[in-house]
């Protein structure tokens, strides 16, 4: 064939760095975590919606609230079950890290183990490890 | 077509690699913006656009100032201008994808530069600038890369191209007017807020446009075998002549209506580009070197035995260049946020890192001018370009 | 040889434009979803503070010195998150103090009385009724709501400046860098902001939401009074109707919402 070494030359390049995620995470497989409720969270028995929907889509909540919140100014979410939240990922007691208070052992296990990085935490002040020593 | 610009001698690749290695060293650079914000570069909580939104501005008139070749080719029938209207056309190219990088260099969060057609909003300037910037730039890949493929197949380009070119005669000024506009409409920037800014944009960009056209076109008479044509660079000297004195003219009409006027909050713009304020002066000597440079490239313009000498018409086009560049590159944005609505001076002075954003952004445009010149070229050497191939264009 | 490269390039694309449907048919097919339970619904709080048209009057006569406008500034600033910048080109004011040929450019004179010569006034976003930056933002992260508060979506913001340019009153910063390093005392109950946005004040809109006074007016003591301009009988109204008032820069039209008593 013509111009057989750049076309191989090119091939190869071009196989190497398109299975990179493969062999650069050679031998870093493991099996998916479960999140760890806190104490809080299991008394609570429910979140928002139910376990499965909030898996798949907690994304999609979370963004619904925060434009709620900014533009419309309502902060009320009524579930239709009757038990209301305060719509805010990190301010109070009944907003998601009111209850979910540890990052590391509930978000970021799953988002770790997923590559996903999300930037709320570069604005949304993510809940301290141990107890803040005064609550507004 | 693009084969044409893989050929090349020593002297085209070592600018090409050249070229790439100044990019390299931007986008390092730029990584390092990402990383740390634009707190890097320059701006301040007063002087809150600066060097990249600067080239911006000028760059737009440059993309625009293509039109001033198109224009008389197609509404006037000048046939010269056949001959070179594809380096308008990709010098257009060129200019509009450096302001668009410049737009996202400038941007405090890139990534989510998507918003602005996730959530159009037709009230503001900026929504507006993305469209005709978008569509400008389409337009003349569009038209460009047809009319040159058909010009290598010596045959005439495709009828639905003929509207398009239409469209982008029209669309140039409304690039720069918009871009215009988007200063022109801010009720609490006094320096910006006149009737005149967009007339003096089109006028200083159909100044350096057509400038940095005959520049590239002698550039290219001399690198390769293709001879853009005597004639036709007189008549864009002639264009840049008219063009230049119009842009001071509208100058000197806003230095009369400031001062004659005597309104503190007017004349205080002026006064810090060309004597300072309250002891800040730094670009007072820029400003004074671009009127020093605009004049007499005028004076070089109207003399004919000057403008006829296409060398002493190279150092002219250089000066006025560099004289538009500064007068609206540095002059307009530092004029317009100094002082500040609260009448105190913050002034602004690009950073190193920003200036070699700056200059990775314009090595970014010269490569593409490069690899799309080097294509017309290609092309025209192929069909013998001394004479108008085209003559039923 | 050329004819049916041609046709596979057809065919090609006829079937990705085919598939890259079914999932916009997916979205439309799916959005009956669970119809068994009840809906959800969204609300404002009980406790929050609602107003037609939100404005504010500062009465400048409580103030004698810089000193009296500190503790206010550090009550806004502490309550949100607002980082204490050491580069001046990068600080971030929420809400700042400054003379008055300053702040009111478009009526200072050499021969303004004493008092009102030296005093500091207070300076913050206007919270326009005709807001030059609304206007300009391309992407509506600055917008104003029904109530007249003049709010950033951080969310949204690309960081593009041009409301800073469009603010006559430059009212507005921007965060240059990463602030988190420059919060002194980070309050949990209020996000920061990220680098790369522009912020501004926000009329305290989280504490209307549950019934607080904005943390300025609390800060004051009586100086300041935020409350409904649309209500006749509110206390802002009030004190509109007995005091001589002026605004900064009325005559660009914008229709800011700060009242200073003089």
């Amino acid at each position: 064939m013509y111009d057989k070494n750049k076309i191989v030359t090119g091939l190869v390049i071009f196989v190497a760095i398109v299975t990179f995620p493969f062999w650069y995470n050679l031998g870093k497989a493991i099996p998916a975590p479960e999140p760890k409720l806190s104490e809080k969270a299991k008394a609570a028995k429910e979140c928002v919606v139910p376990k499965v929907d909030m898996k798949s889509e907690h994304m999609q909540i979370l963004d619904l609230w925060r434009d709620t919140v900014v533009r419309d100014a309502n902060r009320v979410y009524k579930t239709g079950k009757g038990k209301t939240f305060n719509m805010s990922l990190s301010t109070g007691e009944d907003s998601c890290t009111g209850c979910h208070d540890n990052k590391a052992e509930f978000c970021d296990k799953c988002h770790n183990y997923a590559s996903v990085d999300p930037y709320c935490w570069d604005c949304h002040i993510a809940p301290k490890e141990k107890k803040p020593e005064e609550n507004k | 077509m693009l084969e044409l610009a893989l050929k090349g001698d020593k002297k085209y690749w070592g600018w090409v690699i050249a070229l790439l290695a100044v990019i390299g060293v931007a986008f390092a650079v730029y990584l390092k913006q990402l990383d740390f914000g634009l707190g890097i570069t320059g701006m301040s909580r007063d002087v809150s656009w600066g060097f990249y939104i600067a080239q911006f501005t000028f760059l737009v008139g440059v993309a625009a100032g293509g039109v001033m070749v198109v224009l008389p080719r197609y509404l006037h029938d000048y046939k010269a201008f056949g001959r070179i209207t594809i380096l308008g056309e990709f010098l257009a190219i060129a200019a509009v994808v450096m302001c668009l990088l410049f737009i996202i260099a400038d941007l405090g969060q890139p990534m989510r530069a998507f918003n602005v057609i996730l959530y159009p909003t037709p009230g503001s300037v900026l929504f507006w600038d993305m469209i005709v910037l978008n569509g400008y730039l389409l337009l003349n890949i569009v038209i460009g890369w047809n009319v040159l493929e058909a010009e290598r197949n010596n045959i005439h380009y495709a009828k639905w191209v003929k509207p398009l070119i239409i469209t982008s005669i029209i669309w140039a000024p409304a690039i720069h007017t918009v871009t215009a506009f988007l200063y022109c409409g801010l009720p609490g920037r006094g320096f910006w807020m006149t009737a005149i800014l967009a007339p003096r944009f089109l006028a200083s960009a159909f100044a350096a446009g057509p400038a940095l056209l005959i520049l590239l076109c002698l550039i290219i008479r001399k690198v390769t075998k293709f001879d853009p044509g005597k004639e036709q660079i007189q008549s864009l000297a002639k264009i840049v002549t008219y063009a230049i004195i119009i842009n001071v003219f509208f100058l000197l009409c806003e230095v009369f209506v400031v001062f004659y006027s005597r309104i503190p909050s007017h004349m205080s713009h002026m006064q810090y580009l060309f004597a300072g304020l309250h002891g800040h002066g730094a670009l007072v000597p820029w400003m004074w070197t671009s009127m020093t440079l605009m004049a007499t490239s005028i004076v070089l313009l109207v003399i004919p035995a000057a403008r006829k000498n296409e060398s002493i018409l190279a150092f002219t086009c250089v000066i006025l260049f560099i004289g538009t560049w500064i007068d609206k590159g540095m002059g307009m944005i530092s004029g317009g946020f100094v002082p500040n609505p609260l009448h105190h001076v913050t002034e602004y002075m690009p950073t190193l890192p920003e200036i070699l954003i700056t200059l990775g952004v314009y090595a970014t445009g010269l490569l593409i001018l490069t690899i799309l010149f080097k294509v017309a070229v290609g092309v025209k050497e192929e069909v013998g370009g001394l004479k108008d191939s085209c003559e039923s264009c | 040889m050329g004819n049916s490269r041609r046709s596979f390039l057809k065919v090609a694309g006829i079937t990705a434009l085919g598939i890259g449907t079914n999932p916009v048919l997916d979205v439309f097919a799916s959005s009956g979803g669970n119809g068994a339970e009840p809906k959800s619904e969204v609300s404002q709080n009980e406790e929050s503070l609602t107003a037609k048209r939100w404005g504010m009057v500062i009465d400048t006569r409580k103030f004698h010195s810089a000193e009296d406008l500190d503790p206010i500034i550090e009550a806004c600033h502490k309550i949100h998150n607002v980082p204490e910048l050491t580069e001046p080109r990068h600080k971030i004011m929420w809400l700042w103090g400054d003379e008055y040929k300053h702040v009111f450019t478009h009526r200072e004179h050499e021969l303004i009385n004493d008092r009102i010569k030296h005093l500091p006034f207070l300076v913050l976003c206007n919270h326009c009724e005709k807001p030059a930056c609304v206007r300009a933002c391309p992407t509506k992260a600055t917008f104003k709501r029904d109530d007249g508060i003049v709010l950033m979506d951080f969310h949204r913001c690309i960081g593009c400046r041009f409301c800073m340019a469009a603010c006559p009153y430059g009212s507005r910063s921007f965060n240059f860098r990463d602030p988190r390093p420059f919060i002194k005392e980070e309050n949990k109950e209020f996000p920061t902001r990220m680098k790369g946005v522009v912020e501004k004040c926000n009329f305290c809109a989280e504490r209307l939401a549950v019934g607080k006074m904005p943390a300025c007016v609390e800060a004051s003591n009586g100086a300041i009074t935020v409350g409904d301009l649309d209500d006749s009988e509110s206390e802002v109204r009030e004190l509109l109707r007995t005091n001589y008032t002026i605004r900064r820069k009325p005559d660009l039209g914008a229709g800011p919402s700060v009242y200073y008593i003089v």
